[in-house]
This record gives C-alpha cells, structure tokens and sequence, in this order.
C-alpha cells in the first residue's frame, strides 16, 4: 500500500502541515530561493520550455496548461507594462489549498512568483486575496517583508539583475472575484464582473496592460519544477495529467484534509488512506463532488474506480476543478445537499447576464421545492431545462459552475428526485380566491 | 477586404467591426437589448447569441470580433433555441404589465418576445420585486421591469459624463440606482428613457398621455438652441404629446438635450390666443381688426426713423424675411435680432458660423474655447467634444472659466491679454496650437460681447488666417451662437449696418417711439414712452411690456426654415395648428399689409420659401452644410482692450419663453439650483 503513496521526496509542499516553520529561514532550508538567480539567467525562453515541459496544467479549476498562458504574453514590452497577477481568491466551496499555502509556503509562492514575473516581463506582481484571509494575508506581507530585508524582491531580485515588487490586494468577500477578469475589474475598484472574452487578459489585462493570471497553487510549483526539471514533474502522475496536486479532503471523512499526492491518484485511494475512510465504512458513500463545488457530484459506483486527473474526470462528465473533493454519505440528503449549493451560486452569481442572474434563483427555488417535498414531475424536467440554458450561453463559466452540479444530480440521482415528487402537486387544496386574483400572491407561504 | 460566411452567403466586412455588424451588413436581423451603436459593448443580455463553426458554444455575436473565414449562422434550430432561453430568462421575473406600462407598442422586449418568447409561463414562483428609485423629474421609474441591460449606465458614464447611474447589489438583487437617489446632473439625461429597451424607466410628463400607435409623427427641428438637432414631434390630435431625437450623426447623433425633449409642454401653457391691447394699463382681450386697427394708426402717426423692430430667438426664415420687407414699407431700417451687444462682423458667411463643423469635432485634434460654455449653450457640441475626448482624448483649452464641461479641460488664461499672447505666439500654448493640425478656435458671444469682442474676433482671424488654418480643407474659426435664429437672419441681411449698435442706443436712448418686438422676450432695455406691439406665442417677458399683444404660432405650428449654427439649412415642420386665433407670422404680416392697403405686395410662403434660399449665403442643399468660401477681406483693424473674460451664465433650462412656460423646465430648473446650493 504504502508504495502507491507519493514519495516524501517527491513531495512539493514539505511544509503543508506546518511542522518545519513558515519562516523564510525554515523555508531556505527546505531548499527554497536556492539556485533563483541561475534558473533566472537561463532565460525566459528557457523558463517556459521547462514549464511546457513539466505539463503543468493551472491548478485553479479550469486546467489551461500553464507554460502556454505563459507564450501568449507579448514577447517585447510595449508601451504598455506586463503585470502578474495571483489569484488567491479561493472561495470555491470545499477547497482550501491555497491557504495552506500562503500560511505555511508563502515563500514558495513568492519565488514562484519573481519567476513568473521575469518569465512574462513583469516587474510588478499583484496577488489578489480575499478579504476572508485575513490572517493569511498578514502572514503573506511578512513573508514578503522577510524576502525583501533579503533583497530577494525590490530592485535587482535575487540578483538577478530584475527589478520585482510584489502588492496584496484584499479583495471584499465576492467568490465571483475568482474569476479572472472579474478578479481583475475588482482591482481596478470596478464592481466585481467578468469581462467579455476576446480580448484575453494576456493581451488586455489589468489596466488594459499585458496581465497574466495564475492560481496561486500554479505558480507556487514552479521553482520546484524549474529546480528539479520538467522532466521530473511529468514523470509524476499521468501523461497530460502530471505532477503532484494539494488535495483538500472534506465532508463525511473521519479525517478532513489537504494532502499533497500524484496526479491521478484513486479517488478511494485517497479517501482511505489520507482522509481515515468515509464516516460509516465505503459502503456508506453516498457521491463525492470530486473538484469543488462547481463540479458535478459522483455516484459510489462511479467513484469506486475513478483516478482523480482532469481528463479521466471529465471522461466521467465532471471535472478536477480545484481538487476540493467533497465526501457526502448516506445520512445526508443530497437533494438538500445540492439545493443548498445552488443557493450559494445563486447568491453569487453577479448579475451582470440575463441567464445567471435569473436561472440560478429559478434552479434554487425548484430544487428547494424538490427537498421538502413540494415540487411536480414537470418541474424535474423544467430544471434540467434551466440548467440547459444557463450552462454556454453566460460570459465567464460561473453559468456552468452553477449549472453542472444540478445536472450531476438530475444524471446520478435521478430516481430519489422522483421518489420526492410523487403525488405531490405544487398547489395543495383548491382554495376559493376571488376572481382574478393571481394565485400565487395570496399564497404567503411560498414567497 | 476579409470576407465573413453568414448563413452559407460570404459577404465582405470592414476590419474591426463585431460579427453583428457583419450580420446586419448581410441583411441578417440580430436580436439585441444590451448592445446599442453608440455605446461600449457590455455582451451581458445574451439575446444576440449565434453559432459559430468549431465552437461548441453559441457566441454573443455583439462582443466577438469579426474574422476572416468565420462561418456564422443565425437561422438554426441550435441558435434559436438559446435565444427562446434567454428570453425565458428575460421574463421570469420581467412583470407582464405590459397593458398599463408606458412603453408598450415601442417595447423592444415586446416586440422580441413575439418571435423567441414562448407562449406559457414554466415560472411559477413569485416575481422579484425592486423598489423605485427616484431619478428627478423627468425619469420615471419602475425598477421591477429593469431587465439590467445597463444601456443606461454606459451612457451617463460615457455620453453623457456623468457617472451618477449604476448597479448596485449582486445576481438576483442588481438593482440600477443613482446611488443617492437624486436626480440626474446632465443636459442629457432624458435619453437614457429612448434608450432603455423595457418600460423601466419611463418619460415622466408624458406618463400615461398616449400610446405610440395613436401619435402622429412629425420630423422637425429644435429650435431651443443654435445646434438645429433634428427631432420628431409627436402629436396626439392638435396637442404636442412629446419629442423624440431623429437619427443624424451630423448634428445630434442619437441624443437630444432635456431642453428640447421637455419644453414642449411649455407648448399648451400661457399661450396668446387671441389678440389683446393695452386699456387702462391692463391688457385685454380683442380682435384682430381692433388690434391691427390701432397699430397702424400708430405706425402712421410715427416717423419712419422712430419705427423699430427685434427679431425674437426662434423666427423662421421665411417670416424674418416677410418681417424685414415689412418694415422696408415702413420705410424703417431700425432692425436688429441680437439679444445684447456682441460682435459679429457679416462681410463674410464665415465669420458668423461654426465653421469646423460639429462632426469635424471628431477629427480635430485641439480645442480651444474663448468665453464659451458649450455644455449650456449647445449641448449637443459639448457632448460631441466629450465624445471626441473619450475617443481621440482630444485636448481642450479654455479662455475664461465656462465651469463644470463633463470632461477635462485646461483654463489657459481669463483675460484679453492671454489672447495677445496667443497670437503673438507668446505662450506655451501658442507652440501646441501651430503644431496642432485640425484645431478647433469656439468663441463664444460672452467673448463677442465684450469691449474687446471686435479685438477678440479679428485678431483670432487673422492669427489663424496668417497661420494657414483657413482654407478650403479646414477651417478652425468657430462662432457659438447661441438661438437658432441669429445664423440665419444674418444671413438674410436683418442687421442693415455692420458692426452696429445703433440700435440699442437708440433704445436705452428712448429715441424709438414704436418698437414691434417679433417673438423677442430676451430683449433687456427698460421701457420708456414705446408703442411696444408684441407678437409672440406666450404670454412672457415681451408680453408684459406691449402695448398690443398679437399671438402667433409657435415653432411646431408652422412649417419653416431654421439655419442652425454650423449653416446648415433645415426645415421645422408643422406637426399642430395654431392655437385659438393665433396665426403664423407671415399671415398676420399679410393682414397689416392689407390694412395699408397695399394688397398687391401680399407675401406667399412658397415664394418666401423660394426667396430665402436665393439671399442665403453660399447655400448647397437643405439639410447640408455650406460651401466653404474664401474671401480675401479687408482687414478690419482693432484696438486692445485688457479686459477679463468672463462666461455669463445662462439660465439653461429658462432661456427662452417656451421653456420659461414649461412646468418641467421649471421643476429641473429648480432642482439644479437646489445642487447646486449644497453642492
């Protein structure tokens, strides 16, 4: 058993549980900000070839390959400037990776990110952290600090010759501030909503200036990649799929946590050995949401042979997203479940185009109607609908992010849906209202 | 030029434009709400979704660029359904009131939801609602229909320049709001009603007075400033309902200001219908054979040279002409159509005009203002300007301080001797002007109307005719005229004397024993012994003082021919009758010539009509600017004056007697001041 395990050696974060101190000193010790200067002189061209190398695929969610969003950059500075900007707005229900990372590696997350800086012309890097990670941020700044007295940011970083300033922007509680152009209109201080696409943000980003965009996770693995080749990193895990991935483990689990393992791992495999078993023995799963909440939820049977890597994943019409695998037993009512992350999506949603705004309430309110019992047949079809429409037909993927999880369910679980509707009509008892009178106004309950 | 497949037909698009413009350039009709011509794109309605080869996704076709070998289709099964989606979505919450809302029979959401809408409602849970906002007197609100196509935020943050609508709230609870709830401070603001596609927010003054298919449409003129800005006249049997902008993107583009929009119920208000006359220093209600009796005796026993007449701020050019051979039978030359003293030098068409013309804004590259205010004395310029700063970030300057112009400017000096330095390159600024190639010199009648107006213009002139920006191609010389007559009238050679101000000293003098005052209630003097007959539409300023009050009709009730500030001839249409027993101007000249018994010289409007097109200068075509002529003048010389140059201020929504007469001028009028005490 123990040989499926990733090897401590291959481990990127040694530090994820905090047992060797998030301190720069720790962290130099740990092999971090060693050789910067000579893997930054190799050159930019050098930089992203090892990355494209590595495969590394954006840890956020969406898994565009890394070293190309790199290339898109402009190769010469215009008269624009190049920014980085890290996104670590994690809000994604059932994930918390990237705090680990900022309070235990920021220093990994801060060579990453000089660089990247250097790798895409940037002399300055935003990192965007929500107003949540109070703590985190603090530690982040100090973290920053410490690399500064060590004149390993500022002018000439590392002594490599490139000027690298590093900024944190809170940004103020909104998960749709994840998404990257929103991430970026928020810090311009615009209301918080995507922009329309093309333009991508690495031609007109931040400030309609070159911008790269990068996940927090992403960006924290490179030196390690760059360190130890690209070679090393795609040797792990599976092909298109490689490397190693912070896995957040939470939900009915006996032991909840974030554990670093190979690409492509079981998805039993991990919640056995990493997380102590699900609550009530395998036999009691219920479905796991294997990347967040924004992915479509899996049945047992599904997750009793499923690898977690993007594409086996969304061969299974899911998805890796963030890796926040969420464990749901048979005690929980998934419909409750679910109809409670559609609440989240509704509540989140922006505002900004017509099917979002007015689908993700519909989908709410219909699947709230299915939980307690109240809904119709029709209704089951007419949420599958709304879903239909929503999911391509949005600017930014929060449309299929609040979509896919009701289709997961409407596709695995379709049978217990059906059990809850049987009999019940939406309008109980005829009652006697007064001519023309709409119905549904006097009905108090229902508002 | 690259080549864009629509519906299996290539058709050859212009670089740059967006693949709905390329549809519509291949007669494919987009279904849209959020994306309007003139405004940035927001792609948030989703309504103009079409498919694209090897893209799993129906695309916003408003948003995505056109490219070279795109292959687009808009007419199947795939694109129809996401767009019966969205529409679905549209209405969910979206009240189906349409019955007892404003905008029905003009709705763009009505109209759409005939071809995509389905025809039973699936939402069963309860509509969202959203409370009203206030928005000032002229913006009615009923947020709940608001489908948050945002059309009209981008327009107050980019037309209009005033970022005071926006959206509050997140998903479900985005509201459209002006934040603090007050109301709008622009010129402008009435447009974002054309251009909101749902009924939420509606025409205030007009709530519930018609319904569209019940109006007839009349396509006419504003007279309410010099910009001539073309307008549709709305009328509901004899009453004018409401006034709406006509497309032109020579003058006004999509936009009308509040002023022309809003006036129009000063139209029903303290009308003359009927003539009065002066009896026991109260007018009272008369005929038109008593009134018209007693002026002539009056005229007769008055000395030609003590005849005198002003031409009002909104006179037809037919009836200025009709008015001046008028008085050629009084044998009077005393005319004049200026409100104050300012100086205009009519040797040549150029000199009086806004020669760069107002679509030259946008290619100019550097403005310069002398004593102007456009944002009040043309809006629609001013709004130009702004379009051309947003666009070309053009710089503007000014000469005097004109206040708050929605865009941002450069104050390079207050006084006549900036200018001397101006022109004897002096000055920083001087370098940029020379170096500039399209520049743009406004001066205004502030500027015009000092001591110095004759050293201001002419020095100007003959700086920018020494410096070669006066010629055929380009002609940076520009005057801001301020009533939509003054253009014109110059044209048709009312002033008998150039450069004079006979006129007015002879009336301060009380030299005039009879003064016929067409239409003019802006004329300050203070009234001495004068025979004063007025001839107006309203009971206002010129009222008050006559002696005999003939009521005329006003520029909705007769057809005639206004020359706006840049030249150009346009023609006002008659959309209403004359009220009561009042008559257009020529015909009551007609009823005074009769009683002098001169019968034969009765004026007809066709050979009127056909007499102003042959006196006006350089004349092309209606509706077009112009010829651009240039005449080697004499100079005219000049003395300097130092001077400060000062804006005076216009009372922009009381500037002329139909907006003076309107209940909602007056409530903006209000309002504006009430801001502008607490800031």
């Amino acid at each position: 058993m123990e040989s499926n395990m990733l090897k401590e050696d291959n481990k990127i974060f040694k530090n994820l549980y905090n047992s060797y101190g998030w301190n720069i000193n720790d962290a130099i010790e740990r092999q971090d900000w060693n050789n910067t200067k000579e893997i930054i002189s190799k050159g930019r061209e050098w930089i992203i070839e090892e990355i494209k190398a590595s495969e590394l695929r954006g840890r956020g969610g969406a898994g565009f390959p890394t070293g190309l969003k790199w290339s898109f950059a402009p190769k010469e500075v215009g008269s624009r400037p190049h920014y980085l900007v890290i996104n670590a707005d994690e809000s994604e229900p059932g994930t918390c990776k990237d705090r680990d990372i900022l309070r235990f590696e920021p220093q990994k997350l801060i060579e990453g990110c000089l660089i990247a800086g250097f790798a895409v012309n940037a002399h300055v890097c935003y990192i965007y952290i929500r107003g949540e990670y109070f703590n985190e941020g603090k530690r982040l700044q100090e973290a920053i600090n410490q690399a500064y007295e060590k004149k390993f940011l500022g002018k000439n970083a590392c002594g490599s010759g490139w000027n690298f300033d590093i900024h944190i922007h809170y940004g103020a509680g909104a998960y749709i501030c994840g998404e990257e152009t929103a991430l970026l209109e928020s810090m311009e201080g615009n209301k918080g909503q995507p922009r329309l696409k093309p333009p991508f943000p690495a031609l007109v980003g931040l400030y309609g200036c070159p911008t790269i965009v990068n996940n927090v996770e992403t960006i924290a693995v490179v030196p390690s990649i760059l360190r130890r080749g690209g070679k090393w990193f795609a040797s792990l895990g599976k092909p298109k799929n490689t490397g190693t991935k912070i896995f957040c483990i939470s939900g009915n689990v006996n032991t909840p946590c974030n554990v670093e393992e190979e690409m492509g791992i079981p998805l039993k495999d991990l919640i056995e050995k990493h997380a102590g078993g699900v609550i009530g023995g395998w036999n009691n799963l219920q479905a796991v949401i294997p990347g967040g909440s924004s992915m479509p939820l899996l049945p047992k049977k599904v997750c009793d042979t499923i690898t977690m890597d993007f594409d086996s994943l969304i061969a299974n019409k899911s998805g890796l997203g963030t890796a926040g695998v969420v464990v749901i037993n048979k005690q929980q009512d998934i419909i409750s479940c679910m109809a409670r992350i559609a609440r989240f999506y509704k509540h989140e949603s922006c505002g900004q185009c017509t099917p979002c705004r007015e689908g993700s309430g519909w989908m709410w309110r219909i699947l709230d109607r299915v939980a307690k019992r109240k809904a119709t047949y029709s209704d089951i079809d007419l949420l599958e609908d709304v879903t239909k429409q929503i999911e391509g037909h949005t600017i930014c993927a929060f449309g299929e992010g609040s979509a896919w999880p009701v289709q997961g369910l409407l596709r695995h679980f379709r049978k217990e849906i059906d059990s809850r509707c049987r009999g019940e009509p939406l309008v109980k008892k005829k009652v006697n209202n007064p001519y023309l009178v709409d119905q549904h106004l006097l009905e108090n309950k229902n508002a | 030029m690259p080549k864009i497949i629509i519906n299996d037909k290539e058709i050859e698009f212009e670089k740059g434009m967006t693949v709905l413009q390329a549809c519509e350039l291949a007669d494919v009709e987009i279904p849209r709400f959020c994306y309007h011509e003139k405004l940035s794109i927001a792609g948030n309605c989703r309504m103009c979704l079409v498919e694209m080869e090897k893209s799993g996704k129906p695309i916003a076709s408003c948003a995505m660029p056109a490219a070279e070998g795109m292959n687009i289709k808009t007419n199947t099964s795939f694109v129809e359904k996401a767009r019966k989606g969205v529409m679905e979505f549209l209405l969910a919450n979206h009240p189906l009131d349409c019955p007892v809302c404003d905008q029905g029979g003009e709705c763009d959401l009505q109209d759409q939801s005939l071809y995509y809408g389905v025809d039973k409602s699936r939402f069963v849970e309860n509509k969202r609602f959203v409370k009203e906002k206030y928005m000032g007197p002229l913006i009615k609100t009923q947020m709940t229909r608001c489908i948050h196509c945002t059309r009209c935020v981008r327009f107050a943050t980019e037309v209009a320049g005033v970022p005071e609508i926006g959206a509050i709230g997140r998903g479900e609870n985005m509201e459209i709001t002006t934040y603090l709830e007050k109301s709008m401070e622009s010129e402008l603001s009435a447009n974002v009603i054309d251009l909101c596609p749902v009924g939420a927010l509606t025409s205030k003054p007009y709530a519930f007075e018609a319904r569209p298919w019940e109006l007839k449409k009349t396509e006419s003129i504003d007279v309410m400033d010099a910009v001539g800005s073309n307008i549709r006249v709305d009328t509901y049997n004899w009453e004018v309902k409401r006034v709406l902008p006509r497309l032109n993107n020579e003058i006004n583009e999509e936009w009308i200001s509040d002023k022309s929009r809003y006036s129009c119920d000063g139209l029903l208000k303290q009308r003359l219908d009927v003539p009065y006359i002066k009896k026991n220093n109260k007018l009272q209600k008369s005929n038109w054979d008593e009134a018209l009796d007693l002026m002539i005796s009056k005229i007769k026993e008055t000395n030609p040279n003590e005849i005198a007449g002003h031409l009002g701020d909104m006179i037809g050019l037919e009836n200025a002409l009709a008015f001046k051979k008028l008085f050629e039978k009084f044998n009077s030359q005393n005319l004049e159509l200026r409100e104050k003293k300012f100086y205009i030098n009519t040797n040549e068409k150029m000199n009086y005009i806004f020669n760069s013309s107002i679509q030259g804004i946008e290619e100019s590259d550097l403005i310069l203002l002398i004593g102007a205010n456009p944002r009040h004395e043309a809006t629609m310029i001013n709004a130009r300007i702004r379009k051309a700063f947003v666009k070309n970030s053009l710089p503007v300057f000014s000469i005097g301080n004109p206040g708050d112009l929605t865009y941002n400017y450069t104050i390079i000096g207050n006084s006549t001797k900036d200018i001397s330095k101006l022109i004897n390159k002096e000055s920083n600024f001087s370098k940029k002007l020379l170096s500039s190639k399209k520049p743009i010199i406004i001066i205004g009648e502030s500027a015009l109307g000092l001591k110095s107006g004759k050293y201001i213009f002419e020095s100007i002139k003959k700086f920018l005719n020494d410096n070669s920006f006066i010629s055929k191609d380009w002609n940076a010389l520009n005057i801001l005229t301020q009533n939509a007559s003054t253009v014109g009238l110059i044209d048709l050679k009312v002033l008998p004397n150039k450069n004079d101000y006979s006129f007015f000293d002879k009336l301060n003098d009380g030299k005039f024993k009879f003064l016929y005052l067409l239409g003019s209630d802006n004329l300050e003097f203070k009234k001495n012994k004068e025979f004063i007959v007025y001839q107006g539409s309203h009971g206002d300023r010129g009222a008050e003082i006559a002696d005999i009050v003939l009521p005329n009709a006003a520029y909705t009730e007769q057809n005639a021919l206004y020359e706006n500030l840049e030249g150009r001839i346009q023609e006002c249409r008659k959309a209403s009758y004359p009220i009561g027993e009042s008559k257009e101007d020529w015909k009551i000249f007609n009823l005074i010539l009769k009683k002098l018994d001169k019968k034969n010289d009765t004026f007809k409007f066709e050979s009127l009509r056909k007499e102003v097109f042959e006196k006006v200068l350089n004349f092309t075509n209606i509706n077009d600017l112009p010829e651009r002529k240039l005449v080697k003048e004499v100079e005219e010389s000049s003395k300097f004056i130092n001077e400060e140059i000062t804006i005076n201020p216009l009372d922009y929504y009381y500037s002329n007697s139909i907006s003076r007469a309107s209940k909602t001028m007056s409530e903006c009028r209000q309002i504006s001041k009430k801001v502008k005490k607490t800031g």
